[in-house]
């Protein structure tokens, strides 16, 4: 790995400051970007080390919680009231990567993860999001691992993460501190971009951000589920995966909130799905009516076609599971 | 830089590049070589060694980051003559071949135990409020950031469930 200059930040303020200076990168766990460095595609030439900032706690937040930025995968998933509260956030954590990588792993680091699309991690293929303009080798490549919802001629990768599919079906907020020390919130499902024609702008960061914490409210459902579909039992990215939060009142779906993992460059979330869906007794038919909405603009490459009926059953399994029948 | 920090018990100072990772600085400086590098990715866990009580990948572990840091190796659990219970069950079991990502195995099992003992969860539990019951599915679940290409599974899952199973009893009592 290219050699660069360590840094370790002792406060927000000195972190966000530091941060403007070019090809400066935030060190967490490191398990996504030393990889990366290893590699050949991220270069930086300062690492910023967080993990001594004070942003390792979980506290209990109007009825929510707030997650520390460096709060570490493992902790979160265990933590009692995570387990208690938000069973789908302890589930799709737990679903994904290894026990030693989840030791490590933040949860500022899990959202800003970088696809593993294998032509981003293969220098010698064009990638638009390593070289902005160079084209896309995966269109048209092996495209097994793509996406089927929101991509563009420029960039057909997926977000990797479990955990943010969890979290932007709990309707989770990201706390934000600027250089200058200024906080703002930004929902998680308008934090990751689409790709567009700038697929190499995953985030709504701006230079010098910081992500100080990921808010929890107080969980819109108590039937939460999470399912994932992957190449191997454990150990895997999604090929799909689906975080349900539904409540019921009196045989009929009162609020239903759904995200999904695997069809997108961000974690997926299609409020005219929920729209259909709230307010109905659930039925096989109900589902089939909320998958046609989810995929109507839903586009394969060939080798990802089975992403959409996959989809479809998996949203059914879910949603029957979640509203008390049979998964 | 300078980075200093405990391994195996034992004061250490290391003088090393910013990028030198924990799994080289190991290796190379220390000359522990019974930690293994493998992938050198986090994808196989042979890297594997615990630090401050938790198993991580020393691959993706800068080695300044680990300033004040416990960590231990695999040569730190035991030695000829006075192996641990889990150094024990594996040579007992037969629960290698090659070997080569057996310090991995062994290092990573030991903690993870210790996960299970404090009531963590995984993926294939079916309560996340139960106490955790290290079967063979949980087991395995747990243990599947190391591979092993010899595919001697059976074999270090029965190693890991025999120690599991006397420390489960010994915290029952």
């Amino acid at each position: 790995m290219k050699d660069f200059a360590y840094l370790r930040a002792s406060s927000c303020d000195e972190a966000t400051t530091e941060a403007l200076e070019p090809a400066t990168r935030f060190l967490g766990g490191g398990t996504n970007l030393l990889d990366l460095m290893k590699l050949g595609i991220e270069t930086p030439a300062r690492l910023l080390d967080v993990n001594r900032l004070d942003l390792g706690v979980i506290e209990e937040l109007d009825g929510g919680l707030r997650i520390g930025a460096t709060v570490r995968n493992s902790d979160l998933a265990a933590d009692p009231r995570v387990r208690r509260s938000y069973p789908v956030l302890s589930r799709a954590l737990l679903a994904g990567a290894s026990g030693q990588l989840r030791n490590m792993a933040t949860t500022a680091g899990n959202l800003l993860q970088r696809t593993r699309c294998p032509y981003f991690y293969d220098t010698d293929m064009a990638c638009n999001k390593r070289t902005p303009g160079a084209g896309c080798s995966a269109i048209g490549g092996f495209t097994r691992y793509h996406a089927i919802l929101g991509a563009s001629d420029a960039c057909i990768a997926t977000h990797p993460s479990d955990m943010a599919v969890a979290m932007a079906a709990l309707e989770a907020v990201v706390e934000i501190e600027a250089p200058g020390g200024a906080r703002r919130h930004v929902h998680l499902a308008d934090f990751h971009r689409l790709p567009g024609d700038t697929p190499h702008i995953e985030t709504c960061l701006e230079p010098g951000d910081l992500i100080t914490a990921v808010i929890l409210p107080a969980p819109a459902g108590e039937r939460q589920i999470y399912r994932k579909i992957r190449d191997r039992a454990s150990y895997a990215f999604a090929l799909v995966s689906v975080a349900a939060v539904v409540r019921m009142e009196e045989g009929r779906i009162a609020t239903a909130r759904l995200a999904f993992g695997g069809l997108a460059h961000k974690p997926w979330r299609d409020a005219e799905v929920e729209a259909c869906l709230e307010g109905e007794p659930p039925s096989d038919d109900l589902f089939d009516r909320a998958a046609d909405r989810l995929l109507q603009r839903a586009w394969g490459q060939g080798e990802n076609d089975f992403k959409i009926p996959l989809t479809r059953r998996i949203l059914t399994a879910a949603l029957r599971e979640a509203t008390g029948g049979m998964a | 830089m300078k980075t200093t920090l405990t391994i195996n018990g034992e004061p250490r100072e290391i003088e090393a590049e910013a990028r030198v990772t924990l799994l080289d600085a190991l290796r190379h400086e220390i000359g522990l070589t019974g930690t293994k590098k493998g992938c050198d990715h986090g994808q196989c866990g042979a890297c594997t060694v615990i630090v401050d009580g938790r198993r991580i990948n020393s691959c993706l572990t800068l080695l300044c980051t680990q300033e004040g840091a416990e960590v231990v190796t695999v040569e730190g659990l035991g030695e000829p003559g006075r192996l641990s219970a889990l150094q024990e069950a594996f040579l007992a079991q037969d629960g290698f071949q090659c070997g080569y990502c057996t310090p991995g195995q062994i290092c990573s099992a030991t903690a993870m135990i210790e996960e299970a003992a404090k009531g963590w969860p995984s993926w294939v539990s079916e309560s996340l409020e139960g106490e955790a019951v290290l079967s063979r599915e949980e087991i395995s679940e747990r243990m599947s950031g190391n591979l092993c290409r010899c595919a001697c599974y059976p074999n270090i899952v029965d190693a890991i469930a025999k120690v599991a199973e006397a420390r489960m009893a010994e915290a029952a009592e």
